[in-house]
């Protein structure tokens, strides 16, 4: 038991891209493994989606909308999960962090605070997939919706892309917020719905118009629902806003314009916040 | 001499908003801190809520830049260099609630190792031999929310040491922990701290007691300001010049304390209520003075229940510099006398 306290068995500690690895891998850990111990999820995170989807399918069939418009609630339904992984794990995430303690003590460690995001990222990306998986399936099976992909790898593409640039603007907004106090809580509130319909999450974005579509396409969800509805269902194309190639193409830009954002706002931000003196709790 | 830590004129200045057309109020929460703590050390900082003390912890942690000075831990600049001093530094502040309540003791603990490039099977056997060390070995499959207040400290603690810094804080490390955890953490502590001469610590209590049996060196610390800095037993030599009496007396009958600090030889008079009456504790210039005190407690109507010769405290040194004692400015404090440097820093500052 000694030997815990002895000099001779100082403990050696990885650094560079080792010590990057083993922090995104284990701030990814309570997401991937203890947020599954709570089996309330499977209520709130399924079931609950395939309430509001189901609205919007018994809407449609009574007006009598294309049957493809199923499909397309189905793929939004499952998609309003990374939105609001994205908002409250992310975006909002610093905040609930620094309340708890966590974020303090992320500082002072010698990881790099960007390995903490892409953690979180990853972490609430690959859970959020099982959630959304589980909408898909279980809604293209109560509503008898009728995929037919063009394409399993563009498909698979465009949503890898679509993530990388949503959960990178989840990253530069959570740099942003990093300064904030309560108001993270307002703000996330407040972009919830407004996104679900300048998105396009129950219907095809075009019906918007063109430049509206266009200013909610900042919004990555937006162009990778769009590219996915086109790859999945047969008259899809005919439904979309822009080709998928050029989707993937803006949504390639998103990501390398979110990601560098996030890198360097990050680091101004951890500055002024210890200037501030904003980095810790405030009951402390 | 190896410095751990070093201060120079170190200060922290507060803006705190006011009002939409009110200009921000400064609050001065350290200044002119000159601070040296050698490897090896068990440094201590004393002094009551809203000292300095965590606003000192959070700059040499290189959570909070300074305002004016300079500080420097195990060699590093903590503001120019922070990412030479973070893999040398750990803290643990006293109920914290770090950590993910959903994880087990030991699955948070790992995740804090890892942020340090722990390799995962050594984390894992550190972590077991120092919960077994802390006496939780039992509970490191425990869900942390499952934990009470006391074992959810030694997990923290744990946390702190598990990653072998060289300079560790601990701040307030006892803080709401039952007496039993607490001399147990307090074992912990000065174990660590005997086995290593490369390591050191500085820890900041308002418990007299704490900091009397832990530390190898106490600063003591009010309003920003390091009023004294020796060893315990430095500090209370100096007031050994006086004789300290405790006497313990029914109620006053309007007797005043400043009545009684007015006797000839009488340097000073601390009054604490009781179910009794009053606890009174007098420094006197020489042991007959006494005699007065007494003489003027009867006259006053009032009964000796119990006189006893104190040995001075730190408690006694912290009266002897701030004039009050620690429990006196904490309750000033908390009646609006604002204390610089107070818990709730973080929350209206502008800056």
């Amino acid at each position: 038991m000694q030997a815990v306290f002895n000099s001779e068995t100082r403990v050696k500690k990885s650094s560079g891209w080792q010590l990057f690895l083993k922090t995104v891998y284990a701030r990814a850990y309570p997401r991937l493994i203890g947020q599954q111990r709570e089996k309330s999820w499977l209520f709130f995170d399924v079931f609950l989606p395939l309430m509001a989807v189901s609205a919007y399918v018994f809407v449609y069939r009574t007006i009598g909308a294309p049957e493809e418009y199923v499909g397309f609630v189905v793929i939004g339904g499952a998609m309003t999960a990374f939105w609001l992984n994205v908002l409250w794990s992310m975006s909002s995430q610093l905040y609930w962090e620094k309340e708890q303690g966590n974020l303090a003590l992320y500082i002072i460690a010698p990881n790099s605070m960007m390995a903490i995001l892409l953690g979180m990222a990853l972490g609430g990306m690959l859970a959020t997939t099982l959630r959304a998986a589980a909408i898909v399936v279980l809604g293209g099976w109560m509503f008898h919706v009728q995929f037919q992909v063009s394409s399993y790898f563009q498909l698979f593409l465009v949503f890898l892309l679509g993530m990388v640039a949503l959960y990178g603007l989840g990253m530069m907004s959570a740099s942003l917020f990093l300064l904030l106090s309560r108001e993270a809580w307002h703000i996330s509130n407040l972009a919830q719905e407004p996104v679900y319909l300048a998105s396009g999450f129950y219907f095809p974005v075009k019906n918007l118009g063109f430049w509206t579509a266009a200013i909610a396409s900042i919004i990555p969800l937006t162009l990778a629902m769009d590219a996915m509805r086109q790859l999945a269902f047969a008259s899809g194309p005919t439904l979309g806003f822009l080709s998928v190639q050029l989707e993937v193409l803006i949504l390639l830009l998103l990501s390398v314009l979110f990601l560098a954002s996030a890198y360097f706002l990050l680091r101004y931000m951890e500055r002024l916040a210890i200037r501030e003196g904003r980095l810790t709790e405030s009951r402390r | 001499m190896n410095l751990a830590i070093k201060t120079e004129k170190l200060g922290r200045i507060y803006k705190i908003r006011g009002g939409k057309k009110a200009e921000p109020k400064q609050l001065i929460a350290l200044q002119d801190v000159d601070l040296q703590v050698e490897s090896g050390e068990l440094f201590g900082l004393l002094g009551p809520n809203g000292a300095g003390k965590t606003t000192l912890i959070k700059i040499l942690t290189t959570l909070l830049a300074p305002t004016t000075g300079r500080a420097w831990v195990a060699g590093f600049d903590v503001e120019k260099e922070p990412e030479k001093v973070r893999p040398r530094i750990n803290m643990v502040s006293g109920g914290e609630s770090s950590g993910y309540g959903l994880l087990t003791v030991r699955e948070n603990l790992w995740m804090f190792a890892q942020f340090y490039g722990l390799d995962s099977a050594e984390a894992n056997r550190r972590i077991q031999q120092l919960l077994e060390v802390v006496g939780i070995g039992d509970r490191s499959n425990t869900k942390s929310s499952d934990l009470s207040t006391g074992l959810r400290q030694k997990m923290n603690i744990v946390r702190g040491f598990l990653t072998d810094p060289d300079v560790l804080f601990l701040d307030e490390p006892t803080l709401g922990l039952d007496v039993g955890a607490a001399r147990d953490v307090r074992q912990f502590v000065r174990r660590w701290i005997d086995q290593d001469s490369s390591r050191t610590l500085l820890l900041t209590t308002h418990y007299m007691v704490e900091a009397d049996e832990l530390c190898d060196r106490v600063a003591i610390i009010n309003q920003g300001r390091v009023l004294a800095c020796d060893t315990p037993a430095n500090l209370k030599h100096r007031l050994q010049r006086d004789a300290i009496f405790q006497i313990e007396v029914s109620p006053l009958n309007g007797l005043g304390v400043k009545a009684l600090e007015a006797l000839p030889g009488v340097n000073q008079v601390t009054s604490q209520e009781t179910d009794t009456g009053a606890r009174l504790q007098f420094r006197l210039a020489e042991e007959p003075v006494l005699g007065l005190v007494v003489n003027a407690l009867t006259a006053g109507e009032v009964r000796i229940l119990n006189l006893s010769k104190c040995e001075p405290t730190l408690e006694d040194v912290f009266v002897d510099l701030v004039g009050r004692s620690m429990a006196e400015v904490e309750r000033s404090s908390e009646d609006g006398q604002e204390q610089p440097g107070s818990r709730n820093d973080a929350s209206g500052v502008q800056f």
